[in-house]
């Protein structure tokens, strides 16, 4: 398969992922937005969540004041800000129609409605749009097009691609929107334990569609440990670093058999799969949450340059 | 019916044999049914995503070109004449452009200008000298004809480089089988869909003699923010080949190589759909950042072949075109099958002076221009518009040629009222490998406008399925 086409279907789902994710972010800022504003000092939620994508310079600059309105439009329909949901959705559909005839076209036709749809949505009056018909649109649609990969593409390199993409991205995203949480949402230390900390807890563990299956798992103790434990070290649980890790070494693997061939990509998704396979979530408190997760954050980029050298560039032999 | 132009379907002595079937079929078609299965038609394009966006005019990117339902017919014996004259046309540009690149014998014995050749924009200095396998430059020729009458056909233009257009023939087929397959039933329509596998196998014939294997064809397409984008990706899907673009191509020792997931992969045939001005950086435009460096000494060492050849342009140049018949008779020793339009060259004095005094009857056009712009339709056109062409005409009068305007034919197309005749022209795509091969159809654009006689795409033209009646 041309390496262009890969990096295409890999980069699809990466920003479908991403558009996700955004959605979630939304929708985080949203429901902590509900909170009593006891205490004061907590309106700047929402710089929190632009900091978290680093876009914070980009609104102030375009908007001025944090209004609420201004961010939600800003994080999903704002074509300026590249994360938010229709840069997302637009970047993947491209991506899609420069590959069409790698793709299904019922993939295609999924994809291609979503952009339909966002468009349709965009010309709305924004009065009448609330976040959650905005982000529950942006799951369904996002459920939609993985749904339609899974039920109907071939299960060769190209789906192999996709699947990385996915896995990648959502790696990331996880680690990203627990540091959110972590480290830059709380206002003080002070505040872990408090009533404020659990309520942003469970808006993270709702934002990520987890909070019924921590329930589950872990009995309904809400507590800092647990969650990270969840969040990064259970392999259950579908956005949790490690499962995530599971999926890109399993697709990897796939690639080395289809290809015949094993490249360093693989050894480095091996060494990241070990580390964290064995990790305990004691070990990661010991060298610091959030010290970890940008460890977790450059490592995952590292492995995402791998891949892009061993078979996105087409130079390696 | 005393019409100016011949009409395909309905002459003086009434209905015409090739259209027998089809009087019933629109006539007993009721109206609903008729918007019925247009929007069908136009659901499956979109579909499909055959889409055409048009340089420059902004609007949406994904428009469709106006399909007509109502289908051209040629009897096999009207298509017999064609086919002889297109594949005698063809045989003889490629002779030319083998020559002019080579000896320039048709120049030494005075039938062509020198200067026509060798100071044309098209000519290629970079290749002069070189021969491609087989000798063949130009692999698929399309010919755009027009008919004035019952066994009249001029050619109006040819295209030696990458004529495009040929998915819609494939797919206009497609989507009136889908929609209307009694008529198929009830006509013998000789089939078009194995132009891919031909297309494919006459790119494979001009592997380059170094090549010991199966030849690995690629299309290289300019990318998908061209217009054409969509035929690029449905020509490659249909022929099996990776679709490329330069930055997935690259030059190494004396061949060219593909990036894939796999590595670095031989490349032995392009076909591109890239002007040659974009092909190669370090042989053309420095700037052009849609090529292959190194790509033409790979070209000109015979590691790899390119189609159509870079200088094939040449042989299509609106100049040059008068001199096609000419090339005809030297080169093949024929009489040619199919007449050119008569043609004034502005660059000749006497000629100049002819087309200034009828500019209100004739066609002018650029010599280098294409898809109807540029172009000034004396008889359609109003007294400003004439002498603002005019004052152009006069200061660069090289830039021109001149054509009666020709009374194209008409063929019965829907419309609102319900038929109504509109002018088309045609253009079939010969393949010329080693073999030469012609599908028995090609692309009818009607100008859908009452009287227009301006059929491209991009002014408002649409398209038909176009039917070659297969012999009993």
């Amino acid at each position: 398969m041309l390496s262009r086409t890969a990096a295409n279907l890999f980069w699809m789902t990466r920003y479908l992922e991403r558009s996700e994710t955004t959605a979630r972010l939304l929708d985080l800022g949203f429901r902590n937005a509900l909170l009593p504003n006891a205490g004061g000092g907590f309106r700047n939620e929402w710089s929190a969540i632009l900091q978290s994508k680093g876009v914070l310079d980009q609104f102030t600059e375009k908007y001025g004041e944090l209004k609420q309105r201004n961010v939600e439009s800003f994080l999903f329909f704002d074509l300026d800000n590249p994360s938010s949901v229709a840069s997302c959705i637009s970047s993947a559909r491209e991506n899609a129609r420069i590959v069409r005839t790698a793709l299904t076209s019922q993939v295609w036709d999924a994809i291609n409605t979503s952009f339909q749809e966002l468009k349709a949505l965009s010309r709305r009056e924004r009065s009448s749009l609330e976040v959650p018909e905005l982000t529950d649109w942006t799951l369904r649609t996002s459920a939609l097009i993985r749904g339609s990969i899974e039920a109907t593409q071939l299960r060769n390199d190209g789906f192999r691609f996709m699947n990385l993409g996915y896995a990648l991205e959502r790696a990331d995203n996880t680690a990203r929107l627990l540091d959110v949480k972590y480290y830059v949402l709380l206002p003080s230390v002070a505040y872990v334990g408090s009533g404020l900390d659990n309520y942003q807890w469970t808006t993270l563990l709702r934002a990520l569609s987890a909070h019924r299956a921590y329930n589950w798992a872990y009995g309904g103790e809400l507590s800092a440990k647990q969650i990270a434990h969840f969040l990064i070290l259970n392999p259950k649980f579908p956005r949790s670093l490690l499962s995530c890790t599971i999926e890109v070494n399993a697709h990897l693997d796939h690639l080395a058999r289809i290809y015949d061939r094993s490249t360093p990509a693989q050894e480095t998704a091996r060494t990241l799969l070990a580390e964290l396979a064995e990790a305990r979530i004691e070990d990661v408190f010991d060298e610091g949450l959030h010290e970890f997760l940008t460890r977790m954050i450059t490592e995952n980029a590292g492995l995402a340059k791998c891949i892009d050298d061993q078979y996105l560039i087409g130079e390696a032999r | 019916m005393a019409e100016p132009y011949f009409n395909e379907m309905y002459d003086a002595s009434g209905l015409r044999a090739p259209y027998r079937m089809l009087e019933g079929w629109h006539q007993n078609m009721p109206a609903e049914f008729r918007a019925l299965k247009q929007a069908e038609a136009e659901d499956l394009f979109r579909r499909y995503g055959i889409t055409f966006a048009v340089y420059g005019e902004g609007g949406d990117p994904d428009r469709l070109i106006p399909f007509d339902m109502f289908p051209r017919v040629f009897t096999s014996e009207e298509w017999r004449k064609l086919e002889r004259g297109i594949k005698q046309r063809a045989r003889a540009l490629n002779a030319f452009l083998s020559d002019v690149y080579d000896r320039g014998e048709i120049i030494r014995a005075g039938r062509i200008p020198a200067d026509l050749v060798y100071r044309n924009e098209a000519y290629e200095i970079a290749v002069a000298g070189f021969r491609p396998p087989l000798g063949v430059f130009s692999h698929i020729v399309g010919i755009d004809l027009v008919r004035t009458g019952a066994d009249q056909f001029y050619v109006l233009e040819d295209n030696c480089r990458t004529p495009s257009g040929v998915s819609y023939m494939l797919e206009n087929r497609e989507v009136m089988m889908r929609m209307f397959p009694h008529l198929f039933q009830e006509n013998r329509v000789a089939p078009v869909d194995g132009y891919a596998r031909l297309l494919k196998r006459t790119l494979a014939s001009v592997a380059p003699e170094k090549c010991d294997r199966d030849p690995k064809v690629v299309l290289l397409t300019p990318g998908h923010f061209n217009s054409a984008y969509y035929e690029h990706s449905f020509l490659a899907d249909l022929m099996g080949i990776e679709m490329v673009e330069g930055q997935d191509l690259f030059v190494e020792g004396d061949f060219c190589y593909m990036r894939t997931t796999e590595g670095p992969q031989k490349v032995d045939v392009i076909y591109r759909r890239i002007d040659d001005a974009f092909l190669d950086p370090l042989c053309f435009r420095p700037d052009s950042a849609l090529g292959v460096p190194g790509l033409m000494n790979v070209y000109r060492s015979g590691g790899v072949t390119i189609c159509s050849a870079p200088g094939a342009g040449v042989a299509d140049d609106k100049a040059i075109y008068t001199y096609v018949p000419e090339m005809v008779r030297f080169y093949l020793g024929e009489a040619p099958i199919l007449e050119n339009v008569p043609t004034w060259q502005c660059a000749k004095a006497d000629d100049l002076k002819y087309v200034q005094e009828h500019i209100a009857e004739l066609v002018i056009k650029e010599v280098h221009g294409s898809g109807g712009y540029g172009m000034l339709v004396g008889p359609k056109s109003d007294k400003a518009t004439i002498e603002a062409f005019a004052a152009k005409l006069a200061a660069n009068p090289s830039n021109y040629i001149a054509q009666p305007t020709l009374a194209l034919s008409t063929c019965p197309t829907f419309v609102n009222e319900g038929i109504a005749p509109r002018h088309v022209d045609l253009r079939p795509y010969c393949l010329v490998g080693r073999d030469i091969e012609l599908v028995p159809g090609g692309l009818t654009r009607v100008a859908l406008t009452e009287g227009s006689l301006v059929v491209n795409s991009s002014q408002g033209g649409g398209v038909k399925d176009t039917w070659v009646i297969a012999e009993e």
